[in-house]
């Protein structure tokens, strides 16, 4: 996955609850083998509508096409569990999102591709959406390390939670396959006394 | 030891090692099942690294999305995309030594309707699996979720997969449903109403009480499944006679003096009386009505009886656009009876409601009856060998007769990734699990209801309280 230590740049408000994987990644897009064409695909109805560009929706909006942060309402990424979702943001610029919560399946998805997924307080979260709302304001930089995000033109910072293992792999850009197998020995004995213990379900 | 809960036990004996001080453990996964269009880039990951399957034989793999679900069917997909992932798909089958239905074989079906009808879910068992309703599995007595396509790929090549300790959550059902009308998809779908659709964010909830023991295997699994709209990130029910007696002579249960011993264990799993949990739901299900959405999230239901609510009396701003948009997007005005809604279309499948419960239960009205003008309905059975057994029992001929389209099975309309898609505009009775905008087909208007509800809707034309339909010699 790629490493995420420190981003800057404009942030867009999503403030919606509930945005789920099929508006994120529409199914029209989920017919690939691989990883291609999945950033046309992100919010693909929500930015066009009849072949044309939907001038409605945040991201095609001056001063937010750019953006590599979305600061979301809660519960962004429930639904189905399609990984295509985080490919497609990520193609799509997206570096991180900014939230209350986000669902659990999705969440994991990008942890597992380096998009970084920030939990705030709702209160938090509200102040920021309310400052990149004014586009003159709208310069957000978040640092892992220091686990912040300044925004307001640098004048405001917000400190952020994040489990140390998470942020290890996110600093790292980590391959997690090649970690767990460093304990294949652990994974066969274990595999030996659960087989020894429960043999109905090998 | 202290007191634990029956999901604590079941994490506990599949711990391989902790993996840091704060509950991430690497977790040892007994199964899983894969699907065509999640799992791609996890093999394309496994073949790009020169990484093997670790246990081949823990994992099956079922064509189920993508499929068309035509009564002639023939292994060709008319779609060159869906081929192209359906022939991918076999040669991985193929390449790593794993099991593999196709479309034609008689054991085919919807992944959560397949695993459990051939006694690959048992309980106590792990099981993670590429697609979100993979909680089905929690009705087992098994820990059962969803898991996206990197963390298959991480479960392929080792068995295990990174996993935090959730919170847990019991939903306790007192009571007893109403005789006629209220199924388990009413009831989760009221949990949900109740909890919202992140109520269950970051738990596994464990279902208990009198409710679901009087309930079915088949009714659990469909709470089970339901529940991840709330956000549950797993599902645990305890094990009781009903279960063992819906795993016997299956053919991967236990058979013999292997089954006594594993009856015996199963037997054993339960929470501990006085386990605590972070967060207690209780629900009197006698207070449950027939359910149906009106919006594009799924705790956006009301009961049948009910009219469409007014988004003014949200206080929360933004809560209240996304339900100004929703209703705006269904074509719905508040305070108009729900049941005034007319219906273009009627589905009864998914992973959902489309075993052999729910297609009894749809038949139930629909003998007898005809499908109204201007609606289109179709039965997608969620596997072959429920299919078959309908044909059985005399239900497709019922299905027929009232004018239903009796398909072939699959995942079909649920998130209409096959040729079964609605046209914009047009407006679904669902037996499915999402309302999502876009969902059934861009610009599609879906609400989700219990089969029954369904079929009632479809006889006639417009959304209905099924329990009309069930006078006479119901009552």
């Amino acid at each position: 996955m790629t490493p995420f230590d420190q981003v800057a740049g404009v942030a867009a408000p999503m403030m919606a609850p509930n945005v789920d994987t099929d508006v994120i990644m529409p199914k029209m897009f989920l017919k690939g083998v691989d990883r291609s064409g999945l950033g046309e695909g992100a919010f693909n109805l929500l930015r066009f509508s009849g072949g044309k560009v939907n001038p409605d929706f945040i991201l095609n909006q001056d001063g937010y096409r750019d953006a590599c942060f979305l600061v979301v309402g809660p519960n962004f990424g429930c639904g189905s569990s399609r990984e295509h979702a985080v490919w497609g943001l990520q193609q799509l610029g997206i570096r991180a999102l900014i939230g209350t919560s986000f669902a659990g399946i999705f969440n994991d998805n990008c942890a597992n591709n380096g998009l970084l997924t920030i939990s705030l307080d709702p209160e938090r979260v509200t102040e920021l959406a309310s400052v990149i709302t004014d586009r003159s304001r709208n310069d957000v930089a978040v640092d892992l390390s220091a686990q912040t995000i300044r925004f307001d033109r640098g004048r405001r910072t917000m400190p952020f939670e994040i489990e140390p293992a998470r942020k290890e792999a996110f600093l790292t850009g980590r391959d997690f396959i090649a970690s767990t197998l460093v304990y294949a020995d652990d994974i066969r004995a274990f595999e030996a006394r659960h087989r020894a213990a429960s043999p109905w379900m090998f | 030891m202290a007191a634990r809960t029956l999901y604590d036990k079941l994490v506990d004996a599949h711990v391989v090692r902790n993996l840091d001080d704060a509950g991430l453990v690497l977790l040892y996964v007994d199964r899983t099942v894969l699907n065509e269009y999640t799992s791609p880039q996890a093999f394309a990951g496994l073949r790009a690294a020169g990484r093997k399957v670790w246990n081949p034989k823990a994992a099956l793999m079922v064509v189920d999305h993508v499929n068309p679900t035509a009564a002639r069917r023939v292994r060709a997909m008319p779609d060159s995309a869906a081929t192209r992932q359906v022939d991918y798909f076999a040669e991985n089958a193929r390449d790593f030594g794993i099991e593999y239905f196709d479309i034609l074989d008689p054991r085919q079906g919807i992944e959560h309707v397949v695993a459990p009808e051939q006694g690959l879910v048992m309980p106590g068992m792990v099981i993670a699996a590429g697609d979100s309703h993979s909680t089905a599995y929690g009705a087992f007595g098994a820990l059962g979720y969803g898991i996206g396509t990197s963390d298959i790929e991480h479960y392929l090549a080792t068995s295990t997969v990174r996993y935090r300790r959730l919170k847990t959550m019991r939903i306790h059902l007192s009571g007893t449903a109403a005789p006629f009308g209220v199924t388990p998809k009413d009831i989760v779908m009221e949990v949900i109403r109740r909890i919202g659709a992140d109520g269950a964010t970051g738990y596994a909830v464990e279902f208990s009480g009198p409710a679901v023991s009087d309930m079915s295997v088949e009714g659990r699994i469909v709470m089970s499944i339901m529940i991840v709209e709330a956000g549950a990130r797993g599902v645990v029910i305890a094990p009781d006679q009903k279960v063992l007696d819906y795993l016997k002579g299956r053919p991967r249960s236990p058979k013999g003096e292997m089954w006594e011993r594993a009856a015996t264990n199963w037997h054993a799993l339960s929470s501990d009386p006085s386990a605590k949990f972070d967060r207690e739901v209780t629900l009197d299900v006698s207070e449950v009505a027939p359910l149906v959405t009106w919006g594009t999230s799924p705790d956006q239901a009301i009961a049948v009886t009910d009219n469409v609510p007014d988004p003014v009396k949200q206080a929360e701003p933004h809560r209240k656009a996304a339900a100004m948009r929703a209703l705006s997007y269904m074509g719905l005005t508040p305070g108009t009876s729900i049941q005034s809604v007319p219906i273009d279309f009627a589905f009864i499948g998914s992973c959902t409601n489309a075993r052999i419960e729910d297609l009894r239960d749809a038949a139930e009205i629909f003998r007898g009856r005809r499908v109204a003008a201007g609606v289109r309905a179709i039965v997608v059975p969620g596997s072959t060998q429920v299919r078959v057994q309908a044909e059985a029992e005399g239900l497709a001929k019922v299905f027929t007769d009232a004018g239903v389209e009796w398909r072939q099975s699959g995942c079909s309309m649920c998130l209409a990734m096959n040729d079964d898609v609605l046209s914009p505009g047009q407006r679904c009775a669902s037996s499915t699990n999402r309302n999502f905008e876009g969902r059934q087909g861009p610009g599609s208007r879906t609400h989700l209801m219990s089969p029954a509800m369904v079929a009632a809707a479809a006889v006639t034309g417009r959304i209905t309280d099924v329990r009309s339909l069930l006078g006479g010699s119901h009552q």
